[in-house]
């Protein structure tokens, strides 16, 4: 049986580090392509940002003609909307529903098949799709954060999940600082933005005229070799960090400053959920378009010729009947005891799991929410409602 | 050992209708190799897929040193189990596994055991009784009770009364509905812990059932100077995946799967019986 370790994984990404300004170039705008060409010419397919049904959405690209130009995002709790401005710039937005997630964590997976042979005896093949080298343009560091959150996940040194670990081999991530989160974004807050710090292979800074390129590993120092670049000038190098500050300082929202992971232990009886109860419709779009959630249900579909069966597995949400269903009996009936697990499991069980909060400030449940539920406000009245008791 | 998330091929051995619901299988894996290699502990669970079905979690009820074939012990409660329920000897069905953390075994070398069982999942410690009795000079005196909703729910009735006939072994069944002629107790489970013959506080405590019933035991031993380490409970929880993966068992922050089935009372003391965990 073929093996995903981790140790492969490494290997492909040799230590993702910190590159100074120093060795940071500046490619102009009209050269951009010029980077497409680069990773196509080592065999990537590239995926970036780009305007589809009203929304910014990650997908095949071929040039940068395709990116969002002079588009703008407004994001309040339950709403998105896209406008066109005069600006000329590719990356003024924040993010939409999803980046990074589909292209690691498939939505829909096919795990193994079953075949039947005449005499009844079962053949299991698992199923092993080929991958083929895929660069995503445009990713920011929330979702590098949330990236690195699923790969704990994910590729767990016991327990690797092959699926996974075969698209996340394959990889190459091209970020893009984040100079316009919304009002719905607290990634400052979690501390894993707006400015991307590691696990990219190349990093750029949008600016007027073209974009601060670096490298963050050995794979995107090659792939930047095969451009030509000219120097950055140091006014560049100030606007950079102008915008990077800005980016942090128009956030909002944030986080309690309280110990949310004792605080959600003690609220779990707190009268708060009946009254999120009121307002959630248990409707799961938090969960599909966070980028941290990895829960996913197995299904089984045999053929029709009653001769093989496909077992797949698809993202599946802790906010439906069937998550926490028993043998006839479902534990979390009640819409307040599903949202309850999904806060308490994000910013409180996930330290016992994975070492830190399972949020990473996106804001994209506040967003994508139908009746704009804010998690940073509800935090906060768990918070004032422990304070008070 | 195969642990990976593609069963292998297995053949139903024996098939034995326990109750009108329940039903146990034998299961032997059409690999000679495989089945010899296969080892597990008690507690510790499968996942067994029916052909265009599903797979389902169900605890190994057999010896782990029983190499002929591992029983599972199943009530029909939803489509794949009536699916298993409908297999015969020599029909094929799928095994992965085992999966989970089994009944403290180390823990409780040498040291008195109780066992307290509810409802009808028993079959997790009916795996840890057959493991004492094959092994009986490793662990000290052993009391065993038993308690079903209707006297007519009680299955292994026959091993129950043989081991009421073995040294050191002290076994005590309740019913809360008895129908005619039950001979033994009739009310909760709990109600029998003033009779069990060990010094409850010095042994080790295994619960299996419902949560209910495995948290007015703990906390009635508790009452009487037990310590939560000292208690263990075998947990339930939707499961899929088996790994840790995908995310239906989460109980707080455990994975049944995997950082379970079975856990110390005090791991898990501040969410038991808890609603919508």
């Amino acid at each position: 049986m073929t093996q995903y370790a981790v140790i492969t994984i490494t290997c492909i990404n040799p230590g993702y580090s910190l590159t100074a300004m120093s060795n940071t170039r500046f490619l102009p705008r009209e050269q951009f392509d010029d980077l497409f060409d680069a990773l196509k010419s080592i065999g990537a397919d590239c995926v970036g940002p780009t305007v589809s049904e009203g929304a910014i959405c990650y997908k095949p690209l071929s040039s940068s003609a395709e990116f969002p130009h002079g588009i703008n995002d407004e994001q309040t709790p339950g709403s998105y909307r896209l406008s066109s401005s005069s600006q000329s710039r590719w990356f003024s937005w924040a993010n939409g529903a999803q980046a990074i997630k589909p292209f690691v964590f498939a939505p829909q997976e096919i795990l193994w098949r079953s075949e039947r042979d005449n005499q009844g005896k079962l053949n299991f093949t698992p199923h092993q799709q080929t991958i083929s080298l895929t660069a995503i343009i445009g990713v920011r560091a929330c979702d590098l954060a949330a990236l690195v959150l699923q790969d704990q996940h994910f590729l767990n040194k016991n327990n690797t999940d092959e699926a996974y670990a075969r698209r996340r081999q394959q990889l190459i991530l091209i970020a893009v600082n984040c100079t316009h989160p919304a009002s719905t974004c607290f990634c400052h807050s979690t501390g894993d933005g707006p400015e991307a710090i590691s696990h990219y292979d190349i990093l750029l800074d949008e600016l007027d005229d073209g974009f601060a390129i670096q490298a963050g590993s050995t794979l995107g120092e090659q792939i930047i070799q095969k451009l030509t670049l000219e120097t950055l000038q140091v006014t560049q190098q100030d606007e950079i960090k102008r915008a990077n500050r800005q980016a942090a300082e128009q956030q909002t929202r944030h986080l309690p400053t309280t110990d949310l992971q004792s605080l959600l232990v003690k609220a779990s009886e707190s009268s708060r959920w009946q009254a999120i109860e009121q307002r959630c419709l248990s409707c799961g779009n938090c969960t599909s378009v966070c980028p941290s959630c990895f829960c996913h249900s197995h299904q089984e579909v045999p053929a029709s010729d009653g001769n093989s069966s496909t077992h797949s597995r698809q993202w599946d949400s802790c906010f439906t009947q069937g998550h926490s269903y028993i043998h006839g009996y479902t534990v979390r009936k009640e819409t307040r005891w599903r949202y309850r697990q999904w806060l308490t499991h994000k910013f409180s069980g996930w330290f016992q799991q994975y070492g830190r909060s399972g949020c990473v400030g996106c804001g994209r449940c506040i967003t994508w929410c139908p009746v704009g539920i804010d998690v940073t406000e509800e935090l906060q009245l768990l918070a004032d409602g422990e304070q008070d008791a | 050992m195969h642990n990976n998330l593609t069963p292998l091929d297995a053949i139903v051995v024996t098939r034995t209708q326990e109750s009108p619901s329940i039903f146990s299988l034998g299961l032997r894996f059409t690999d000679k190799a495989i089945n010899e290699q296969y080892s597990f502990l008690p507690g510790q669970f499968n996942m067994l897929y029916v052909f265009g079905i599903g797979e389902v979690p169900i605890s190994i009820v057999s010896d782990p040193q029983q190499s002929k074939e591992l029983v599972h012990t199943i009530r029909v409660v939803g489509r794949v189990t009536r699916a298993l329920s409908a297999l015969k000897p020599g029909d094929h069905l799928g095994i992965r596994g085992p999966y989970g953390r089994g009944w403290p075994l180390q823990l409780a070398l040498q040291q008195d055991v109780l066992i307290v069982t509810g409802g009808l999942g028993c079959a997790p410690s009916v795996s840890i009784i057959n493991y004492i009795m094959k092994r009986r000079d490793q662990f000290g005196h052993l009391a065993i009770i038993q308690g079903v909703k209707h006297s007519d729910d009680m299955i292994w009735k026959t091993h129950y009364q043989q081991w009421m006939q073995q040294p050191d072994t002290q076994v005590l069944l309740a019913a809360d509905v008895a129908g005619h002629g039950w001979p033994w107790h009739v009310g909760l489970v709990t109600e029998l812990l003033p009779q069990v013959e060990l010094d409850i506080n010095a042994a080790i405590t295994m619960l299996c059932g419902p949560e209910m019933m495995m948290q007015a035991t703990a906390q009635q031993l508790l009452n009487n100077g037990a310590s939560t380490e000292r208690i263990w409970l075998s947990m339930e929880r939707n499961m899929q995946c088996a790994t840790g993966l995908c995310g239906h068992c989460q109980y707080g922050p455990d994975f049944i799967c995997k950082d379970g089935p079975v856990f110390s009372y005090d791991s898990i003391q501040d969410r038991l019986t808890r609603r919508g965990i």
